[in-house]
């Protein structure tokens, strides 16, 4: 159970969202929505532990820090161009202490691409890339910032059955998305409304 | 530890994939070191007694040009970002890239430019001297251009702004560096001013991981 209570947050010296109260509970989907700039993207960052937030509480059960128990995949993809896809992986794998390379691989039908320099990637590519790496360790808590940009239809459906089995296992995910993720949200916190 | 170690052996991967970062330092030392006598002349005592001081300045600027490497790039892709996010500290992220830094760059900057002294004909004698002063000397060089590269990594064309950061932090590791050469040459023991690099070396390494990271989490927000 992940509780927010009355969260806000300053970029710049600018207030850009205050008194955010939200609880996600274990299969719960919230879908941020909204106009550009109202503070989407910054409260993901915020719940990944970029950065503190200027007012409020943020609690997760059986955590002590959220960013620990969440994946976030956000706008940039951190993919090496100089190592291959199976190399980015592994280096993940190692650093997150273990996981399997394989299901990643194979959860955006990146296999025949494994040995490939992540330099040859396309957008959607890289994308995919980036995705798998929430199915190469276990987290309760997916962070999801406009996951769809440059994806496919085949790897929106493949995204949709991901975090169908996710949210099916109990987990958690908020995403911020202006397209369809085929998923049913539990609760929608219209940011736009927040000013 | 594991994710220790996983920083490590990435950024030597990409180091060795990437080039970049060695090979023109060497060559940066390289052109410096054929320059020095030509603009200063073919005395060869003089430029005996020069040249300790010389490779010790090209190793300092050398490990310079190669510091906006260290975190531009992991900041640039959200790699930096993730890493923030797991168990382990941004220190210990920032420490585990210097040591990687002083691996890749440092270190055999260090072990080769005491070799290349020979074209400004530095003193046999003092060639291992010059090899062991280098080498824990370096490390310090390394430390401490993480500490640079961490504050400028999110601007762009940072390069110069590092070069004014880091090179006040440079002149100590530089007067015990070439001390240690100088007390071998003249009268004196070299084994204070050693030691002295020593302490310098372990001082920067403890600094540099806490300096890095909250420089970094300045850029993260």
């Amino acid at each position: 159970m992940l509780t927010a209570t009355d969260l806000a947050c300053d970029r710049g010296g600018r207030r850009v969202f205050q008194s955010v109260t939200f609880a996600v509970g274990s299969s719960d989907y919230l879908e941020l929505r909204g106009p550009n700039g109202t503070g989407k993207s910054s409260l993901l960052r915020l719940l990944a532990g970029f950065d503190a937030p200027a007012g409020g509480t943020l609690r997760l059960e059986g955590s002590e820090r959220v960013a620990e128990a969440a994946h976030y995949v956000g706008h940039l993809d951190a993919v090496k161009p100089a190592l291959t896809v199976r190399e980015n992986l592994s280096f993940w794998r190692e650093f997150l202490g273990g996981g399997d390379i394989h299901a990643a691989l194979d959860a955006f039908q990146l296999m025949p691409l494994a040995d490939d320099p992540a330099s040859l990637l396309s957008q959607g590519q890289r994308r995919r890339l980036a995705l798998s790496r929430i199915v190469l360790v276990q987290r309760p808590l997916w962070l999801l910032d406009e996951p769809t940009v440059g994806l496919d239809a085949a790897s929106l459906t493949r995204l949709g059955a991901l975090i169908a089995a996710h949210r099916a296992a109990g987990g958690m995910l908020i995403a911020a998305t202006h397209a369809d993720l085929t998923a049913q949200p539990t609760a929608i916190l219209n940011m736009g409304e927040l000013r | 530890m594991n994710s220790f170690t996983a920083i490590i052996k990435r950024d030597l991967l990409l180091a060795l994939r990437q080039g970049g970062g060695l090979g023109p330092a060497l060559g940066f030392i390289l052109a410096v070191l054929v320059l020095v006598p030509l603009s200063v002349g073919p005395d060869q005592n003089l430029l005996q007694r020069l040249a300790p001081g010389i490779i010790w300045l090209t190793l300092l600027l050398a490990v310079l040009l190669t510091a906006d490497r260290i975190f531009n790039q992991d900041l640039d892709d959200g790699s930096l970002e993730l890493m923030s996010m797991h168990r382990m500290s941004l220190e210990g992220v920032a420490f585990a890239k210097a040591i990687a830094h002083w691996l890749s760059v440092g270190l055999p900057l260090a072990i080769v430019s005491p070799f290349l002294g020979f074209l400004l004909n530095l003193d046999v004698a003092i060639l291992g001297v010059l090899l062991l002063s280098m080498v824990i000397g370096s490390l310090a060089l390394s430390m401490l251009a993480a500490i640079g590269g961490a504050v400028t990594s999110g601007l762009k064309r940072g390069g110069l702004l590092i070069t004014l950061l880091v090179l006040p932090l440079y002149v100590p590791v530089m007067i015990f560096g070439i001390s240690v050469t100088a007390s071998v040459m003249g009268p004196g023991r070299s084994l204070p001013s050693l030691l002295v690099l020593l302490a310098i070396t372990l001082v920067a390494t403890v600094i540099s991981p806490w300096a890095s990271a909250a420089a970094l989490r300045v850029y993260l927000k």
